[in-house]
């Protein structure tokens, strides 16, 4: 072989490589969504629609704890919209001027229930049950990073049980963890949400509901500073439309 | 006491745990591995060396699978005996001896055979039994590669973070450990309790390799 065809080998090659990065980097219009743990299915179940009604915009998805999300977010991860458990969070992503002004709305409702693994025989009455000996350990998300955590303690201080319970407790990293630590039965009561709990129908039950001080409502706002604002804008209002509810009714999720 | 101390103390107890556990478990299958042939020995090597390339989250499956309560051996510890090692501490050992297994085995296999055979026939017709062998001729010969492999472990052991999070869980004061709390932290926006936490571990892994050198100091200083 010559040099000039090896040399011309080599820059066929380069170009294929390049033309392969450049697909995986920066597509015409990808949405990054960074949204609550608890959203995982009904987001992933309306993506398509949206793209369908948006040729050429993608959806990315990074779910996780709203907490974490925000912690990344703060950190400067390149995020379009962010959808959250609660209002507290998106709170402090408002008062750290991370979201875009006029973006912010509420989308979805929630309520928190104790479940159980399905084969268990214990069943709670009241969360003052959670104190029998029966209970060796009880999940929830860890308070200071999950909003289901911080429903879950909220309900627990409410009725004065929470220092009681605590030493109990054993902390799951966003609330779908939480679920699978019930599921798997290495935990004999565990808080999540209405909507996590039919995620594992066959696993889980519920034992009853928790009322919370505050109503369970999702927010959702585009984030400052994002390169596809407009994109981001479209989506947060594609998530009102009746089509996007009628999906997330079907998860379980309530009106906002 | 800060909540970073107490991290810091369940770090040393589980890393502690686990190279002594390792201790005994790998240098008693290095032994074999180099001492005796059989059909499959390479095999054998291969799987017992798999905690250092699989993914810790495979790892931490594999075990969930195999001590949780619905497991098969986690089913019949916690029937037979009540025993629950999910989100213990005992839990955490378990994973961090599993993954820092293969480091004292490859060291201390490496050791063995470079254990001159001659000497422990030597031994042997001097009138000594197999254990007065092993213990007075082929450990001592094989020692310092041994500690090197444990110090390793040791240092892995400490900073194992997937497979211990996956099958202890992160129970602030019982779980929690060091490389855990740090990444709680981080995971919610704790900034100055990271900066504590980090410093803490570097710290602390500084005075593991120092002493480490202290230990097992340069061949040509001890030879």
């Amino acid at each position: 072989m010559t040099i000039a065809a090896i040399f011309s080998n080599v820059v066929r090659q380069a170009s294929i490589a390049a033309l392969a990065l450049g697909a995986l980097a920066a597509h015409a219009a990808d949405l990054t969504v960074s949204a609550a743990a608890s959203l995982t299915h009904a987001f992933k179940e309306l993506a398509p629609a949206f793209e369908a009604q948006h040729p050429g915009t993608r959806l990315l998805f990074n779910f996780a704890a709203s907490d974490t999300l925000l912690a990344q977010i703060a950190k400067g991860a390149p995020v379009d919209v962010f959808a959250s458990a609660d209002q507290e969070t998106m709170d402090k992503a408002d008062a750290q001027k991370l979201l875009a002004p006029g973006s912010r709305r509420n989308f979805a409702g929630n309520a928190l229930v104790l479940v159980q693994p399905s084969d268990s025989p214990l069943a709670p009455r009241s969360l003052a049950d959670l104190l029998k000996p029966e209970f060796k350990r009880i999940a929830l998300g860890k308070p200071e990073g999950v909003p289901a955590g911080r429903y879950a303690r909220g309900a627990l201080e409410a009725a004065t049980l929470w220092s009681a319970i605590e030493p109990k407790a054993v902390y799951a990293q966003n609330v779908r963890q939480a679920l699978d630590y019930v599921a798997r039965g290495e935990v004999e009561a565990g808080f999540v949400y209405a909507t996590d709990a039919a995620v594992q129908k066959d696993k889980v039950k519920i034992a009853f509901s928790i009322p919370t001080a505050t109503p369970i409502s999702y927010p959702v706002a585009a984030i400052a500073g994002s390169a596809e604002l407009a994109g981001a804008r479209r989506f947060i209002d594609y998530l009102a439309s009746p089509a996007a509810q009628s999906v997330l009714a079907r998860h379980g999720f309530q009106k906002p | 006491v800060d909540p970073a101390w107490i991290a810091l103390a369940l770090s040393l107890k589980v890393a502690g745990w686990a190279t002594a556990l390792n201790l005994l478990l790998g240098v008693a299958a290095a032994y074999v591995l180099a001492r005796f042939r059989f059909p499959g020995r390479e095999l054998v090597d291969a799987v017992l060396t798999l905690p250092m390339v699989l993914p810790p989250t495979v790892l931490g499956y594999y075990l969930l699978v195999l001590i949780g309560k619905r497991g098969w051996l986690g089913s019949w510890l916690s029937a037979t005996f009540g025993i629950n090692l999910i989100f213990t501490w005992q839990g955490a050992v378990i994973a961090a001896t599993i993954v820092a297994f293969p480091l004292v085995l490859k060291s201390a296999r490496a050791a063995f055979e470079t254990v001159d055979p001659q000497l422990e026939r030597a031994a042997r017709v001097l009138g000594l039994g197999e254990w007065a062998v092993f213990f007075r001729v082929t450990l001592p010969l094989a020692w310092r590669g041994i500690l090197a492999g444990l110090l390793l472990a040791f240092a892995r052991a400490l900073g194992e973070f997937g497979a211990t999070l996956m099958v202890a869980g992160s129970i602030p004061g019982r779980t929690q450990t060091l490389s855990i709390a740090v990444y709680e932290a981080v995971q919610a926006g704790q900034d100055s309790t990271a900066n504590t936490l980090v410093l803490i571990t570097s710290l602390t892994c500084i005075a593991v390799l120092l002493s480490a050198g202290r230990l097992a100091p340069a061949r040509h200083l001890a030879a």
